[in-house]
């Protein structure tokens, strides 16, 4: 069975340039592959540390967030174009997931 | 080749038949299974409810026994919300709104599939109770401390045979939204899809969002049952009062996700026979995405009379009222569709102009309900029944009645008749309105919910009687709309694409019914109400987006009927394992049939066929 496959050929200009964008997003995505390690090295520095508790499990948290964030929009491109619906989804659901606990820690276990 | 002959129609054999609509992963199809399963529960459900009502009929009754009438509400409200009117919605979901995009299916038709049959093997699980032990007789809302203490495994069918139907809505859900993301034919802007499609998107997102709760609060239940943990019992350290937050976290979202389908349906209804644009469409999308959003933070006004504290039952309060204001905003905008427009009184409007008065009466109590202080009155009276009557059969069930008669001629080629469509619709809306009105007074003087049966000398003889009459009025409509698709389906006489002459979306610009491959070619979307615009221009059908091309479609499969089939011996395995020594081996053996099943799909490569142009040719001719 033919069944109709388009091939569409690049021009030099859009090759050129399509590799010039993927070389930028492999530098920012090992810049920031490298941020997170030293992210999670300064984690376990704290701990080795031996600071008090409150102040060590905030730090460690502020990080994960952080972390979570980078996650996020550099590895899993969010912070590209078209990815707008999916944000929204994430953050209505965070939101809602949010009001949950907040209403079980203030009316059940409170 | 071979497949592409199969799903041509032809003559076939009874087991060919069977083989077919048990592996198809066709939407069309897949959205009438839906219909004949979902229907199938909606008469059993009210069976049910005409018994509840028989009993009711006079004081000091004893028609049926006290515990089986628990059974019988029990059974009723559970049926009719996720067996009944969730699975007839899925219904026409599947079948129009893909056609309303302009897709040839779903984003995924393997897991359409399974989400059918999880939906109805999960379904039958649960009536099987009636049989093999005594049906589940907490009330569909199963508080658990009522629940835990249930003997017998009434609550263990309604725990696994909810768990199985809910993960199937779950994909269900899942799979329209991508649908409507990824699926959508050049042109279909967001802000171009007809209301039906848009209520189906939001709906879809209330499900990923409600049904998790769900599925959690099941398998506490089902630990709690049949597992040895203690969720929910106080005297082991658990939290009661947990279950009712997990299950209204999902049943508030839940009676939005059925009534959103409803406005989309009568939203078409409306314009179609008023002739006109939809009125404020853009404010219509905005309030189905804000009732979306304010359903999730309203959950506690079910249980005001829990405790909560003055300043959580006022938050709930307000949050409650709020939801209002969208609800209002599309009451007007419908009013205003039907105002200066060019009005046909089909039996789909009759619906439709029926259901304005009736929900708004349900919204009304519902905002009085929401007032805290109030609800310490009206709180498990019988003007609770009152209200969320009204809410689901004045609008859903409306809607779906209204569905029916209206995609009819598009889902099967041959138009119900409207003569007998509205005999159906005045026995029904007039049944209703006797069956439900009199019950919020009833409530008023202080009648129960849930009681099996009541004492004379009340004042409340009079008002049941009438209510129980109501009933069966409803009952005979339902009977009129059975003659009715019987003697049409007998009858079979074929229409065009567009038998109502006013379709307005994209299913009217091709046959009723549409061939499997829905659309020739991709159709391009010019604006709101696509056919409509074609149609103003004198163009008959659709502008096409591509020319005619090989068409990819996907190949049937049994494996989603037999993946269910593994959960729902796992499920008999998981109930009976503590008395039976062979449970633990069929719950072991249920989840491994499963598992290899899912391992077979994962390594199988099924690339699906082509559909040829020169096939395709040859099958447009014929139908012109
Ligand atoms: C303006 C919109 C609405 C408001 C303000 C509202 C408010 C309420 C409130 C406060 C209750 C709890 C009463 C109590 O148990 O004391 C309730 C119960 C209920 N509502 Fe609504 N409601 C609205 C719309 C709906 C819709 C659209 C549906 C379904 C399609 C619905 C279905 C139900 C059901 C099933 C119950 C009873 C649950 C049970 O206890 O078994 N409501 N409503
Ligand atoms: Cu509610």
């Amino acid at each position: 069975m033919a069944h109709d496959i388009e091939i569409i050929e690049k021009t030099p200009a859009e090759f050129a340039y399509k590799k010039r964008r993927s070389d930028r997003m492999m530098r920012s995505q090992l810049m920031m592959f490298a941020l997170m390690i030293f992210l999670t090295l300064i984690s376990f520095a704290a701990v080795q540390a031996g600071f008090s508790a409150y102040f060590v499990v905030p730090v460690i948290l502020l990080l994960a967030t952080i972390q979570v964030g980078l996650q996020l929009y550099y590895f899993m491109h969010m912070s590209e174009k078209g990815h707008g619906l999916v944000a929204f989804f994430m953050y209505g659901g965070m939101l809602l997931a949010f009001l949950t606990v907040l209403a079980f820690v203030t009316i059940i276990w409170w | 080749m071979t497949t592409v002959a199969n799903s041509v129609e032809q003559k076939k054999g009874f087991g060919a038949t069977l083989w077919d609509w048990l592996t198809t992963v066709d939407h069309k199809k897949i959205g009438i299974l839906y219909l004949i399963g979902g229907g199938f529960f909606f008469v059993l459900g009210g069976i049910e409810a005409l018994m509840i009502r028989l009993q009711l009929l006079i004081p000091n009754n004893d028609f049926v026994s006290a515990g089986f009438f628990n059974e019988l509400i029990t059974m009723h409200g559970t049926t009719m919300i996720f067996l009944a009117a969730m699975p007839l919605l899925f219904g026409f979901m599947n079948f129009i709104m893909p056609l309303q995009i302009g897709a040839r299916d779903v984003a995924f038709p393997f897991i359409n599939s399974l989400g059918f049959w999880m939906f109805f093997l999960g379904g039958l699980f649960l009536n099987l109770s009636w049989f093999l032990d005594a049906a589940p007789d907490a009330g569909w809302t199963s508080y658990a401390s009522l629940s835990i203490a249930s003997p017998g495994h009434g609550i263990d069918f309604y725990a696994i045979g909810l768990q199985i139907a809910g993960a199937g809505t779950l994909m269900g859900g899942i799979n329209f939204l991508i649908t409507i993301i990824n699926m959508r034919a050049p042109g279909m802007t967001y802000m171009r899809m007809p209301l039906f499609t848009w209520t189906t998107f939001i709906a879809s997102a209330l499900i990923l969002f409600a049904f998790p709760p769900l599925t959690i609060g099941l398998f506490f239940l089902t630990f709690d049952r049949m597992f040895g943990a203690n969720f929910f019992d106080h005297t082991m350290g658990g939290n009661t009062i947990i279950w009712e937050h997990i299950f209204w976290i999902f049943g508030h979202p839940e009676v939005y996700i059925l009534i959103l389908p409803a406005f989309g349906i009568f939203s078409e209804i409306f314009s179609t026979f008023s002739r006109k644009r939809l009125f404020g469409y853009s404010a219509m999308v905005f309030a189905t995405v804000l009732i979306g959003f304010l359903g999730f933070m309203v959950w506690a006004h079910h249980m005001f009379t829990v405790g909560l504290g003055p300043t959580a039952n006022a938050i709930f309060a307000v949050a409650t009222m709020a939801i209002a204001v969208p609800t209002g905003v599309k009451i007007f905008n419908w009013l205003l569709t039907i105002w200066g427009g060019s009005i046909k009184i089909t039996t789909p409007m009759l619906y439709a102009l029926g259901f304005i008065p009736s929900f708004v009466m349900g919204g009304v109590t519902g905002v009085q309900q929401g007032a805290a202080p109030l609800d310490y009155q009206l709180h498990d009276s019988y003007f609770i029944v009152a209200h969320f009557h009204y809410v689901i059969v004045g609008g859903v069930v409306l809607g779906i009645l209204a569905a029916t008669h209206y995609w009819w001629p598009k889902m099967f080629g041959t138009m119900l008749s409207e003569k007998l469509g509205k005999v159906t619709f005045w026995f029904f809306f007039i049944g209703f309105h006797m069956t439900f009105f009199l019950q919020h007074f009833l409530g008023l003087m202080g009648m129960p919910r849930r009681v099996w049966t009541f004492m004379d000398g009340q004042g409340w003889n009079l008002f049941n009687a009438i209510s129980t009459v109501g009933a069966i009025l409803m009952g005979i409509a339902t009977i009129v709309l059975i003659i009715n698709i019987i003697i049409t389906t007998a009858k079979n006489e074929r229409i065009g694409n567009d038998p109502w002459e006013d379709g307005r979306t994209l299913e009217w610009a091709i046959p009723s019914p549409p061939p499997f491959y829905n659309f020739a070619q991709t159709p391009l979307v010019r604006g709101l109400d696509t056919y409509w615009i074609e149609k103003q221009e004198g163009h008959n059908g659709y502008t096409a987006a591509e020319p005619v091309t090989d068409i990819h479609m996907p190949n049937g499969s049994i494996i989603p009927f037999f993946m269910t089939l593994g959960l729902f011996i796992a499920g008999f395995g998981a109930m009976y394992r503590i008395e039976h020594s062979w449970g633990l081996a069929v719950l072991i053996f249920g989840l491994a049939f499963t598992f290899l099943m899912m391992a077979i799909r994962s390594v199988k490569d099924d690339l699906g066929f082509y559909v040829t142009k020169e096939q395709i040719r040859r099958m447009e001719r014929g139908r012109n």
